[in-house]
């Protein structure tokens, strides 16, 4: 799970972090008051969606009086914002953040991530803040350091002298750093996430550092025990229908291709948008409806799939282990009638209970077409969706 | 002989009687009686599913049952425990079924282990099989066929997709491995691939892997130092777009790194068959087996 940026900040703010000072605006007026209440000469404008690359793409604007923070919060509030991370199509800015301009006189990279190999939390510093970071590792690797913390030992002094003289950092700043990796580290374990990343940490006029900018996200499978963190979670930034199938229990992800495909096991599910690419179509989703589906969950993956108005042809593709073909079966048996089939299906069964599930199919009297294997479906739904 | 599993693998469950537990330890102990217990705390003494003892800790079961393997269908918020208590009784080999597990829960069982004689398969796994022998985890049996193909596999589905196509083969399989999608496992594909090297019944490998994290690379590299048996290999994610989880929590692309693309060439450097396309993974696997009788 991703959040906003003044959501992070808040978090920041709470943990022991230094932020900038800075307010939320959902409308003009409030963003003209943020700024007489910051008292600053400058004050930064932020498009409150979750994507990056805001800054290149308009979402970060410079106001020199609070005149002109309402009217960049007026042009920027409502605006579709298209930048590299979000779909072509953009996303609609509901909020600004509005906060104190900050004399740069440094920018540093700071970040923990989960290190999949050691099993630890790794930490990354590097000087080069501000910038892409992977172009950096490419480049200059040795602008990089970075340390893996075995959190049942926890983080250690040296570790973060390994940071500090990785880097070459003046004393005065290692004393500013400290603290900041030290909190970072107790809300990776505290929070669960995935990643926590600060690009950049900035070091002031009066060699103060800040998060001047903080990108957080969150072990999905750890949100039951992060009650506080759940709440951020923000519906109109997700595509409406990963929301609905998410409560429903099922693994969706939209794609701008026509085949709508419903699979079980998320490995399946994947290799069938490869299969179905393969033969020359192409697939609008990824939809895996897990292990343990109802006839009900089944049923509600379709309405997901017939609710797509690209979709101009179904393929179901189900290997059943735990999942039981007859299951699969009655459920698009039942979504079938219920909705009315308006596109080709091609329905491929093997596995558990696999004669059950074609018997199903076949009495349904559903036009529908069976397929002998996965290729020889993939094959069949390019061809009809021509 | 087979790897990991074989008749004489004496199994527990637990979380016995759960629903998914129950089923599940029935249609393995049905397709091979390796069974001898569950755990359920409370539940002590009473008799389960296929009419096995429960024992109240793995340590009770480890002792009374003399249980050298255990299958794990404990909820989520209590899967790290379970399987730290397996490790604690001294089980040998631990098949963790649990999807949606935390992944800072997994950091200290991951620490355990190494300290441990344990070997962990999975989570978020369908289990291992040796055909004709033993099952513990999902899959379903009837597809298997006593054979020659090692199979492991990040993907539970995309593990039975290549046993019904190297069962359809007439090739069979040695035993099946799936090790998980998560981003911290018990079990890599180089452990496995080191343990089907060394097995007599293991002619060929197959290697199925998806986008995210680099284990596929590190198979590779290991594959073309210390693998001589033929290798065939699908990797799933293909055409999955960036930053999307694509449903297992290890399987997102992140940067340009994990792509399909590096994977699929890094093991084709190392020599390895592989299939573009999922329903190709036998006849990868047959093309792989006869290159190297040449």
């Amino acid at each position: 799970m991703n959040i906003h940026e003044y959501q992070a900040k808040l978090l920041f703010k709470q943990n022991g972090v230094p932020i900038p000072d800075g307010y939320l605006a959902t409308n003009p007026t409030e963003a003209e008051f943020a700024m007489r209440r910051l008292g600053t000469e400058v004050a930064v404008v932020k498009a409150q969606v979750h994507a990056g690359g805001r800054g290149k793409a308009g979402g970060v604007k410079l106001a020199k009086t609070p005149e002109e923070c309402r009217k960049i919060a007026e042009a920027m509030l409502g605006m579709n914002l298209i930048t590299h991370q979000t779909y072509p199509d953009g996303k609609i800015v509901h909020k600004v953040y509005v906060e104190a301009g900050s004399k740069i006189v440094k920018e540093y990279y700071l970040a923990l991530f989960l290190d999949r190999e050691q099993a630890g939390v790794g930490i990354m510093f590097s000087t080069e803040g501000g910038m892409d970071i992977e172009e950096v590792a490419a480049k200059t690797p040795q602008k990089i350091v970075t340390v893996v913390v075995d959190p049942t030992v926890g983080l250690q002094g040296h570790h973060i002298r390994q940071l500090c003289w990785g880097m070459n950092l003046p004393e005065s700043e290692q004393k500013e750093l400290s603290p900041i990796v030290k909190n970072l580290y107790k809300m990776f374990i505290k929070y669960d996430y995935s990643m926590l990343e600060i690009n950049p940490l900035i070091v002031n006029d009066q060699g103060k550092m800040f998060a001047l900018d903080g990108k957080m996200i969150f072990d999905d499978n750890a949100l039951y025990r992060q009650k506080e963190i759940d709440v951020f979670r923000d519906y109109l930034e997700e595509d409406e229908r990963e929301v609905t199938a998410s409560k429903f229990g099922l693994s969706y992800i939209g794609l701008d291709g026509n085949i709508g495909c419903l699979v079980n096991g998320a490995g399946l599910a994947m290799a069938t948008m490869d299969i179905v690419k393969h033969y020359g179509g192409k697939p609008a989703n990824f939809l895996d409806v897990g292990g343990g589906a109802s006839q009900e969950t089944v049923t509600n993956a379709f309405r997901i799939l017939f609710a797509d108005p690209g979709v101009k042809g179904l393929f179901v593709n189900i290997f059943g282990g735990i999942m039981r073909c007859d299951v699969i079966a009655n459920g698009v048996v039942a979504a079938a009638k219920e909705l009315g089939l308006r596109v080709p299906m091609v329905v491929r069964l093997e596995g558990t209970n696999v004669e059950k599930g074609k018997e199903i199919l076949k009495n349904s009297g559903l036009n529908l077409y069976a397929a002998s294997d996965m290729a020889d479906g993939a094959k069949k739904i390019v061809e009809l969706v021509k | 002989m087979s790897i990991l599993v074989d008749k004489n693998t004496r199994v527990i469950t637990q979380g016995i009687t759960g629903k998914s537990g129950e089923f599940h330890t029935r249609l393995s102990h049905e397709y091979a009686p390796c069974f001898v217990g569950g755990v359920t705390p409370g539940k002590g003494g009473q008799k389960g599913v296929s009419d096995l003892p429960i024992f109240n800790t793995v340590h009770e079961a480890r002792e009374k049952a003399r249980a050298n393997a255990s299958m794990i269908f404990v909820p989520p918020p209590y899967a790290a425990d379970a399987i730290l208590e397996a490790i604690d009784a001294g089980i040998e080999l631990i098949i963790c079924i649990t999807e949606g597990i935390p992944v800072l829960d997994m950091i200290p069982v991951k620490k355990a282990l190494e300290r441990s004689k344990s070997r962990l398969i999975g989570p978020n796994c369908p289990g291992v099989i040796t055909p004709g022998q033993c099952k513990i985890g999902i899959m379903p049996g009837h597809i298997h066929k006593v054979g020659s193909a090692g199979i492991v596999s990040k993907s539970g589905t995309l593990t039975y997709e290549s046993v019904g196509q190297t069962t359809a083969m007439g090739i069979g399989q040695s035993s099946c491995v799936g090790i998980g999608g998560d981003p911290i496992i018990g079990t890599n594909f180089i452990d496995i691939l080191q343990l089907f090297e060394m097995d007599p019944q293991t002619e060929g490998i197959v290697l199925i892997g998806e986008i995210g994290g680099d284990a596929e690379i590190q198979a590779a590299k290991f594959i073309k130092e210390h693998i001589k048996k033929p290798v065939a290999a699908f990797i799933a994610g293909q055409t999955a777009p960036k930053g999307k989880r694509m449903g297992h929590a290890g399987a997102i692309i992140s940067g340009g790194s994990g792509t399909a693309a590096e994977k699929m060439a890094a093991l084709e450097e190392a020599g390895v068959t592989v299939a573009k396309s999922p329903a190709d993974i036998g006849l990868a696997l047959k093309t792989a087996l006869e290159k190297k009788r040449r």
